[in-house]
């Protein structure tokens, strides 16, 4: 007996052990040196000394405040539309997917298995000034001949929409899944009927919002996107929000929200590829001057100090929504 | 409330009919459509590995030639690429299975101190963006020079060893929440009965439980061997002079991809689809099993 209780008690230390020690030596401990190597001077040439030169955080933050401001905005836009894309999405397969459940899911995470540069790259083809997309609209006329998508922010907002839609869609769907059909037709028998006026309300200022930002980030200017954004929203809000939906499906479904929003905003903060292949050098992320900096410049410090201020930034963003939306079980 | 209590009881509104034209006919629609875009780029990549390009950009659409097919590998540095590649994501994934499994079963059936400041741990390497994680892994093998318990040409220069550590740690995080997901609602009395009838925990781990978890197991390495063989960011980072596939796709995409890297692309992406579909049919076959009882 005494034998069974200390295996019980040592169990569980010996199977975290290789695993933790692992994640201890490659990713906490690099988060520290990385941190000590923003405190370096000197040059690859030279050498690097540890100075403790604390200036390289006000220096960088200055100089590169631009890029980790456009991070954010692109990557909470892209958040934001993989939501307006995903929620419906999700609804649709949860609640009227039927038999082809499994098959939408497949196709939802179908992507995945296809390289991520690869895809990036099709939609370069897609994109491209005279391709299959362009192409018909402006031989009609309804797009003028020098309208393009690929190299504006545009193509980059919406390539990393497409990367991580199905990041925001499974949670999503899983969280929607879950969700006691019983529940919606109690709220029906209770009355929970059409959502208006404040539907039509909730719904133009929603949409309209969504509409001057998405129309000012990607340099269409903010009517030109707000109108239809909120007309939209309004009709969106008017015939398909209804109490039901409200004030059960929409509060049931925050863990997912919740979950969804964090696997697309982290890795779309972070991401240059898009930026890289679909943008223009005036629509450049943080992570194309943190690979730069450090691959092709070797400014080791600098470097470093940007990619901690990165990482940084998003446990603090990190810890307060979750605080806001809270689930306790992070993983 | 009266007006909508009136919307509610009066099936024939143009409210509720226009809903259900909306449920009928909008949403399949929209379903069609955010699954095109979603696939879309998929296709272009498959039908452009059968392109008859002219030089050497594959950007439009020449007419159709099965030469990249019939020589898959013929471009210089190809085959080296994807030779490491495969063996980067096999070692990754076998020892991110391993370690990640192990700390699973640990937070699944075991009580412990330092419960939380595990899901920290374990939640804070898919939090961190990529880039980060190979920005860190890379200082950490530059400043690891002439530290005295890291021999020498371990860690620097980069070689397939730092992409192999640097892939085992970002997949183990994947491998315990996925695992840990397919344990949740595990039947323990099938344990306990086994333990009842004289099974040590040796023999009720593997009779018992390891079959049990298999498929949750199963599904996590196929999980981590994908985003091995997809890996570009962290791999750029930590890869030094050696090539895998995705890096050679980014060297080749500015002066031009080959068509071959289309048709790699292709293969894998098949293979993926058929491994999905096999465990798939493997899992409805075991819980069927499962559902018609214990074996005579």
């Amino acid at each position: 007996m005494r034998r069974s209780i200390n295996f019980r008690t040592i169990a569980p230390y010996a199977l975290l052990a290789p695993g933790l020690l692992w994640l201890a030596v490659f990713y906490v401990y690099p988060a520290i040196q990385m941190f000590l190597v923003s405190l370096w001077t000197g040059n690859i040439q030279d050498g690097f000394t540890q100075t403790w030169n604390w200036g390289v955080y006000p220096q960088a933050l200055t100089e590169y405040w631009p890029w980790i401001a456009r991070s954010i905005v692109y990557g909470g836009l892209a958040t934001i539309l993989a939501f307006a894309l995903g929620f419906p999405l999700a609804y649709a397969i949860a609640f009227r997917g039927g038999r082809y459940k499994n098959l939408l899911l497949f196709l939802v995470i179908a992507p995945f298995f296809t390289s991520f540069l690869l895809r990036t790259i099709s939609w370069k083809i897609i994109l491209a000034d005279d391709g299959f997309l362009l192409a018909p609209f402006k031989a009609l006329g309804i797009l003028p001949e020098d309208f393009r998508l690929l190299a504006t922010p545009a193509a980059v907002v919406f390539g990393i929409t497409y990367n991580f839609l199905p990041f925001m869609t499974l949670p999503l769907y899983v969280a929607l899944e879950k969700i006691d059909k019983r529940l919606l037709e109690a709220a029906e028998d209770l009355y929970a009927g059409p959502w208006r006026p404040q539907g039509t309300i909730a719904g133009a200022i929603l949409g309209g919002a969504l509409g001057v930002v998405v129309g000012v980030v990607m340099e269409y200017g903010p009517l030109s996107l707000g109108i239809p954004g909120a007309v939209i929203g309004a009709l969106v809000g008017t015939f398909l929000v209804s109490q039901a939906f409200v004030r059960v499906t929409l509060p049931l479904a925050v863990p997912g929200i919740f979950a969804g929003s964090l696997l697309t905003f982290i890795p779309a903060v972070g991401d240059y590829i898009n930026a890289e292949l679909l943008g223009n050098p005036q629509s450049l992320m943080i992570g194309n001057v943190i690979q730069a900096r450090y691959l092709k410049v070797t400014d080791y410090p600098t470097a470093s100090a940007l990619s901690f201020i990165l990482m940084l930034a998003i446990l603090i963003g990190v810890l307060i929504y979750t605080r806001l939306l809270g689930t306790e079980d992070l993983t | 409330m009266a007006t909508a209590a009136v919307a509610v009881a009066r099936p024939n509104s143009i409210g509720s009919r226009l809903r259900g034209a909306v449920d009928k006919y909008l949403l399949p629609l929209y379903v069609f459509g955010v699954t095109v875009y979603l696939i879309l780029p998929v296709a272009i990549m498959i039908i452009f590995s059968f392109n008859d390009p002219v030089g050497r950009s594959n950007l439009n659409w020449r007419g159709f030639s099965l030469d990249a097919w019939l020589n898959p590998l013929g471009r210089p540095g190809l085959a080296e690429a994807v030779g490491n590649s495969l063996v980067i994501a096999f070692i990754s994934t076998i020892v991110a299975t391993m370690l990640g499994t192990l700390i699973a079963l640990a937070l699944v059936r075991y009580q412990f101190k330092g419960r939380s400041a595990t899901n920290l741990l374990i939640f804070l390497p898919m939090s961190t963006p990529e880039i980060v994680l190979g920005a860190s892994l890379l200082t950490t093998f530059i400043a690891s020079v002439g530290l005295p318990f890291v021999p020498e040409g371990a860690v620097y220069p980069l070689s397939i060893r730092t992409i192999i550590i640097a892939h085992i740690m970002f997949n183990i995080s994947f491998v315990v929440v996925t695992v840990k997901a397919r344990m949740q609602g595990f039947p323990r009395h099938l344990e306990e009965a086994a333990m009842d009838l004289g099974a040590n925990e040796w023999t009720t781990f593997w009779k018992v439980t390891f079959p049990l978890i298999l498929p949750g197991i199963m599904a996590a390495a196929l999980l981590a061997f994908s985003l091995s063989i997809d890996d570009y960011v962290i791999t750029s980072f930590t890869a030094g002079t050696t090539q895998t596939f995705p890096l050679f796709i980014y060297a080749s995409q500015l002066r031009g991809i080959p068509v071959q890297v289309n048709v790699i692309g292709t293969m894998i992406f098949a293979t993926a689809v058929g491994l999905v579909v096999l465990s798939t049919l493997w899992q409805r076959r075991v819980a069927a099993r499962e559902l018609a009882g214990p074996r005579a």
